[in-house]
């Protein structure tokens, strides 16, 4: 989309510790990026990289739990969201920006209609009397297509299906007209065709409202439809950050190498669509001191377990943080 | 909702007859003897004659029929005569061996002894056990979540006998604070009355509140820690809601009802009386009246006591569900 204009959503080296009784864990290790106006980022990466936690600790969704969240600011909207109030955080979540969750039929608190639900933001972030946020309901309900809104929003979300309920989680997540939409695995939890649907949803809004999204999936398939820039991330940190284009065409981490060709294809025998990266993600107890992927990389030597790679830039855009050379298949 | 309450009521009804019978069956087979507490002086011929006349001579099944007759037929109808004046109202009534009175004037005589000491430390042990459950979960493993899981072990594990004898030595007997003994006969007319009545009230009150608050506090507890983690929680917060307004209405709404069920169901247990409580701080509600009636082995005012009891267990479990059906909109009884 636009490269020109200030970023909407600015990241700069976030940090993420949780305390827990086996020690401490460092879920997000030196985090930085930028989501530009109206641009789709699509993050990937593993179960436990750390997709989910990055963008829960950049407005303080990670609750009562014992995490600490620093960096050198995550700008937004002219705020240091790491360094505001917990009001002023509070009025940024659901207003500035919106969150989409995975599992529609668990995100929904199943003893209140979906109307009240609805509203809940529209009451607190724009003021709206019960009237008028009935009025933006109902508009909001017919944005995401779900007929005969007026009459839904009396119903309770056990009376939705899967998909319409993560349709009603869309509407909500609208609600305020938000600068930045973050969709934490939207679609994974719904059957194909259903996926299929919200993602043609997401893409139509998009285009409606002209906000910046950012969209998590283990799915590169689906990133490859809809991206404008794609974010590989490993271990807590970014290993790969390109343009969706560059990165199909010219992967440059061994890791991102190895995502694309698990990516299931119709073609090829069995055993090579079925291809999965052997061994498991790391769980880091101390901040990285060597390459996170070094255990389970094809290419990995001697420099890559003595330190922790730093983000270079080999291209316009393109971002990698590796040893390694693919072009000479050398060390850089 | 209303035609399934209206189901259920009416398989009680098979329910709650055959539980009489066997509840009559159970107390038969009990070795007692209504003579037993009489002058040893009296020789066995007249003891003979007396259980005739109570009609421990005539065969099971007439016994059970009759109790069934005064109880279900009787009762009501001199209940319905004598508000609408139609009748004499002077059916036989079920008769209390011991007293020679009706049993049900019995037991409305010390229902409000028992509703007001058993049931106001159940009202009182709820509104205590809900905050601290709700604060305890929301701040898991804090000092003050400590302190009540101490205090809630301690509530629950030791007896009310144990506690309420205590509570006497220190208060009556050292402090002088409260008597010791609750004086049924006591009339609240002023405002000197009032506060002896509530003076009295106290010590067996604080004693159950505290019982019914551990147990009941656990529970909250444990029902908000199941909801603090759930998915709609996190949705919540990330809407920008205050939040109070998460956890005092996202979550408790969730967490209450379960909870609210297992107050209900707990309601029977006051009509019941506590029984060890009353007779500690010797109040004479309707668990005292149950202990009495065992030990003189009068059977009429056992049977029926029982009957009511089991009658209340079946209505709150009607409640309950009810109650289930109201709060979890989930939930469709049809
Ligand atoms: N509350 C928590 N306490 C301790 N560790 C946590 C907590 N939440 C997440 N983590 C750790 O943080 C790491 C990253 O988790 P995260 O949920 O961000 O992964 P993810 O990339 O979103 O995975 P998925 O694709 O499964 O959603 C994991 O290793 C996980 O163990
Ligand atoms: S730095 Fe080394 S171990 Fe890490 S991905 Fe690159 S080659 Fe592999
Ligand atoms: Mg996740």
């Amino acid at each position: 989309m636009s490269e020109d204009g200030a970023a909407v959503l600015d990241v700069k080296d976030l940090r993420t510790v949780f305390e827990t009784a086996q020690g401490a864990i460092h879920a997000v290790n030196s985090v930085s990026f930028d989501l530009r106006p109206g641009e789709l980022l699509g993050v990937v990466g593993e179960s436990g990289s750390g997709k989910s936690v990055t963008m829960m600790s950049l407005i303080g969704l990670l609750g009562t739990t014992a995490a600490t969240v620093d960096g050198a600011h995550v700008n937004f909207d002219g705020m240091d969201l790491l360094r505001v109030t917990e009001d002023e955080l509070r009025a940024v979540r659901g207003a500035g920006i919106g969150f989409v969750f995975q599992d529609p039929m668990t995100s929904l608190n199943p003893v209140f209609t979906v109307g009240f639900q609805l509203m809940e933001p529209l009451r607190n972030h724009m003021g709206m009397t019960t009237r008028e946020a009935r009025q933006r309901a109902v508009e909001l309900l017919e944005l995401v297509g779900i007929a005969d809104a007026e009459k839904r929003l009396s119903d309770y979300p056990h009376q939705f299906s899967g998909g319409m309920r993560q349709r009603v989680m869309i509407a909500m997540a609208l609600s305020c007209d938000p600068k930045v939409l973050i969709a934490d695995e939207p679609t994974t939890a719904l059957d194909v065709t259903i996926q299929a649907q919200i993602l043609e949803l997401m893409k139509e809004l998009r285009h409606k409202l002209g906000m910046a999204i950012v969209w998590i999936t283990h799915d590169l398939g689906v990133i490859a439809g809809i991206a404008d820039r794609v974010m590989v991330m490993y271990g807590g940190q970014i290993v790969e950050l390109a343009p969706v284009i560059e990165l199909f065409k010219n992967p440059q981490h061994p890791y991102t190498r190895a995502l694309l060709q698990t990516v299931p294809s119709v073609r090829g025998s069995r055993a090579e669509r079925l291809r999965v990266i052997q061994g498991q993600p790391p769980i880091l107890f101390s901040p990285p001191q060597r390459c996170s992927y070094s255990a389970r990389c094809n290419h990995a030597f001697d420099r890559c377990l003595a330190a922790d790679p730093a983000r270079i830039s080999v291209g316009d855009g393109h971002d990698v943080a590796c040893f390694w050379d693919p072009e000479t298949g050398e060390p850089r | 909702m209303l035609n399934y309450s209206i189901r259920r009521l009416l398989l009680a009804i098979p329910t709650l007859i055959a539980i009489s019978l066997i509840i009559f069956l159970l107390l038969d087979l009990a070795p007692s003897d209504p003579t037993a507490n009489l002058p040893l002086t009296i020789p066995p011929e007249v003891r003979e004659k007396i259980r005739q006349s109570l009609g421990l001579g005539d065969p099971i099944y007439i016994r059970y029929l009759l109790w069934c007759k005064q109880f279900f037929v009787n009762e009501p109808l001199n209940i319905l005569e004598q508000w609408f004046g139609w009748g004499s109202g002077d059916r036989l009534r079920v008769l209390s061996w011991q007293t020679r009175s009706p049993v049900v004037d019995l037991i409305v005589e010390r229902m409000p002894q028992t509703l007001w000491v058993v049931g106001m430390s159940y009202v009182v042990g709820v509104l205590i056990a809900l905050p601290i459950g709700i604060i305890s979960a929301y701040r898991q493993y804090s000092w003050f979540d400590q302190i009540g899981t101490f205090v809630s072990m301690v509530g629950f594990s030791v007896p009310t006998f144990f506690t309420g004898v205590l509570v006497i030595v220190i208060f009556s007997v050292w402090l002088g604070w409260f008597p010791s003994i609750y004086d049924t006969t006591h009339q609240v007319t002023d405002w000197e009355s009032f506060l002896f009545q509530v003076r009295q009230m106290i010590m067996p009150v604080a004693v159950l509140a505290l019982f019914n608050a551990a147990q009941i506090s656990r529970f909250m507890r444990a029902s908000m820690l199941d909801n603090l983690n759930q998915d709609y929680v996190r949705t919540a917060r990330a809407k920008g809601l205050r939040e109070r307004t998460v956890v005092m209405i996202h979550v408790l709404r969730n967490s209450l009802i379960p909870v609210v069920t297992v107050i209900a169901l707990g309601v029977p247990q006051i009509f019941g009386g506590a029984i060890i409580t009353e007779q500690v701080f010797k109040v004479n509600g309707l668990g005292q009246l149950l202990i009495i009636s065992i030990q003189g082995g009068d059977l009429p005012t056992v049977q029926t006591l029982t009957f009511i009891f089991a009658v209340l267990i079946i209505v709150f479990n009607l409640v309950a569900d009810v109650l289930y059906g109201i709060l979890d909109p989930r939930i469709r009884y049809d």
